[in-house]
């Protein structure tokens, strides 16, 4: 497809949606899905019932629509009614108000802080259009960036613009995106290869997976980009076997795209060409580390090995490799359309534009929100989240999963962006936020991640082999009250061995959880000794 | 130089295998098909066997050691024939956070076993897994490849009623 029929294309798509009386549209995201196939052929019949014919309103699955605690959500546009726990019986109902107003018994306020307070930019697209349709894309804007870079802009111009906007890699160690391309670039090696990380093996995390069931040909578009920039013909989505519905998802777009000439050779009738592969993880928290996930790629055991040489010069096969995460991907096409210096306009000094935070545990609204950076947790626990149900006390906030740390109350006015976060003792992480009430002891928190990094650690270098199993053991003492005073400072020792002897950021990382906890909750633990009070 | 003309017999007469077989070929038989190679043997057989993995080691000229060693290390495969039907209670943060432990040993109680087990009759394993993403209805199970969401010992209890027709 070139240039101008993708703007002919859009134009007409625009023309379409606006010419519809109204559609509801149905969440088709994993949260959602269970029915939601049933809801849409109620919703249809309930329309047909009422006269209305597929142009005047139009029933359709769209991706997340945000709030997944309120599964099965539904939207009607262009009244802007939201309805959530929406059942079968409701479809006639629904139907009946499509101008508004809403249904009472099912509405969801759409001027609720956890709607309005979003700024959403990786998640535009999101519950917008029908995942499945390469058009509904195109009619946002899709591929517009990845055209307009091919034929307007050198490899250098992309880099540049993704430099400007000072977009950090969203993974969770926020290595800027721009130095990355532009050694992959500078690489004097070919063939290339770009590689997508959507191994989201952190526990309570599920950004990446509602970006690629929501909006698939985003994450294509944002790589092909990044693969004209550096110069790579070859791409592998790596993603998690335990995602069925996002595989499916991305099967499709990618036949899409390459059926319509926007993947595959001669991209948009240009020289350049990118042929992308899926490649399944298989249960394994240490394929999300690169060099892990290009031993996994390669069809090898997943286990890191010691870097340099960097994927930037020797990945996957040996080629240089440019590895980022699903939610980089995602920036990219609108960093590219709206300019650089527009996205650096947003969030704070160090960290740029905005992050996909997926809210759960003991919260109101658990459900997948998009913030500017520079948001205090506070605003997002009980503002944006609504606060802790059932009256109980808020106690700690989990981000960064089994890499990262809880932080208590008192530092919930912190803003959020990379550095605070790691001076907390947590990392940003890849996204995910598990909000922890009072009735969870944080010492069996602090177990529970040490047992999944324990169980998850690939076994290659001792410090993480054997200090996770000695510190879940140590831990194991302190739960059921038989810890000893002076466990405190051997396992605060041994913390620091795992962490600086490590071999990758798993064994680095693991005993984050265990020492930000001891920080800020040592009471607990000391009330986990022997003799200790109870 | 060795050349392979020949295909690697299949294992049994299975009709399946040639599933198997077509996965690697269209990866060209290369080494790196490894994982994708176990992923549709699994998806097709429901669990990895030895002669499964014999033929997969022969056909992409690999150590059997080497198909082995991949086969344990990933928590997704499977060496054992799971049960008629599966329930597996996702243990993530979330779910833990809110009582999924609980969950599992209610279930454990309840059919007689333990995890990763199946019972006796063959109709139902426990499974666990680490995440399916679906932490905004967290406590989850998914039975039989459906994901059930906010789930009480009550409302799980009715579920398996339902759809495995358990007492």
């Amino acid at each position: 497809m070139m240039i101008e029929e993708l703007k002919a294309l859009a134009a007409e798509r625009k023309r379409v949606q606006a010419g519809r009386n109204a559609c509801i549209n149905i969440c088709g995201a994993a949260g959602c899905q269970s029915g939601s196939a049933e809801l849409k052929e109620a919703l249809m019949q309930a329309a047909a019932a009422q006269g209305y014919g597929p142009e005047s309103c139009t029933v359709r699955t769209v991706g997340c629509l945000g709030l997944c605690g309120a599964a099965p959500m539904v939207s009607v546009e262009p009244a802007g009614l939201l309805y959530q726990h929406v059942r079968m019986e409701d479809a006639a109902d629904i139907v009946s108000n499509l101008e508004g107003p809403a249904v009472e018994r099912i509405e969801l306020n759409p001027q609720s802080p956890f709607f309005t307070r979003q700024m959403r930019i990786v998640l535009e697209n999101s519950g917008k259009i029908d995942p499945e349709l390469l058009e509904d894309y195109i009619g946002a804007d899709g591929y517009l960036a990845l055209a307009t870079a091919l034929t307007e802009m050198t490899p250098t111009d992309v880099i540049a613009e993704v430099t400007r906007s000072g977009l950090r890699g969203r993974g969770g160690a926020g290595y800027p995106t721009g130095l990355k391309w532009s050694t992959v670039a500078k690489a004097p090696r070919s063939p290339k290869v770009v590689v997508c990380n959507a191994d989201e093996g952190d526990p309570g995390a599920f950004m990446d997976r509602a970006v690629l069931e929501s909006d698939p040909h985003r994450v294509l578009e944002g790589m092909a980009i990044a693969a004209y920039a550096v110069g790579a013909t070859e791409g592998y989505i790596y993603v998690r076997a335990e995602y069925p519905l996002a595989v499916a998802r991305l099967k499709a777009a990618l036949r899409h795209a390459e059926r319509n000439g926007l993947l595959g050779n001669s991209i948009c009738g240009t020289q350049f060409g990118l042929r992308i592969s899926i490649r399944l993880g298989a249960g394994a928290f240490v394929c999300g580390e690169e060099t892990a996930l290009i031993a996994s790629i390669e069809g090898k055991r997943g286990t890191p090995r010691p870097r340099p040489p960097y994927p930037a010069e020797s990945g996957v096969f040996g080629r240089p490799t440019l590895i980022n995460n699903v939610e980089t991907f995602a920036n990219i096409p609108t960093i590219m359309r709206n300019g650089g210096d527009w996205f650096a306009s947003i969030g704070t000094a160090r960290s740029k534009g905005t992050k996909v935070f997926a809210l759960a545990g003991a919260i109101e609204n658990a459900g997948l929100i998009e913030v500017p950076m520079g948001i205090t947790l506070r605003d997002i626990v009980f503002e944006i989240g609504g606060g802790i149900p059932d009256g109980k006390k808020f106690k700690a906030v989990q981000t960064g999963g089994p890499s990262g740390g809880c932080i208590p109350e008192q530092h919930l006015d912190t803003p959020v962006d990379y550095e605070t976060l790691s001076t907390l003792g947590s990392i940003m992480g890849s996204g995910g936020m598990v909000v922890i009430d009072e009735t969870s002891s944080m010492v069996e928190v602090a177990r529970y991640f040490m047992e999944f990094c324990m169980s998850e650690s690939c076994g290659k270098c001792v410090p993480c082999r054997a200090g996770t199993v000695q510190l879940y053991n140590m831990l194991g003492r302190f739960v059921s009250g038989q810890g000893q005073p002076k466990d405190l400072a051997l396992m605060e020792e041994l913390c620091d061995l795992v962490k600086h002897t490590s071999l990758c950021g798993l064994g680095q990382s693991a005993p984050n959880p265990l020492l930000s906890t001891l920080r800020y909750f040592r009471s607990e633990y000391e009330t986990g000794t022997e003799g200790g009070a109870k | 130089m060795l050349l392979y003309l020949e295909t690697t017999k299949a294992p049994t007469d299975d009709k399946r295998w040639k599933i198997v077989a077509a996965t690697m070929r269209k990866l060209g038989n290369q080494r790196s098909a490894l994982i994708e190679a176990l992923h549709t043997a699994q998806e097709t057989f429901g669990y990895l066997d030895r002669p499964g993995l014999e033929f997969i080691a022969t056909s992409l000229r690999l150590p059997l050691s080497q198909v082995y060693g991949a086969a344990t290390f990933y928590h997704h495969f499977s060496m054992k024939p799971p049960g008629k039907h599966t329930c597996v209670i996702c243990t993530g943060t979330a779910c833990h956070i809110k009582r999924a432990d609980a969950l599992l040993e209610h279930l454990e109680k309840k059919l007689g076993i333990k995890t990763e087990e199946t019972t006796p009759d063959g109709a139902i394993s426990i499974l666990t897994a680490r995440c399916f993403g679906t932490c905004g209805l967290a406590p989850v199970a998914v039975i039989d490849g459906e994901t059930a969401g906010l789930l009480t010992e009550e409302s799980l209890d009715e579920l398996l009623r339902e759809k495995v027709q358990l007492s």
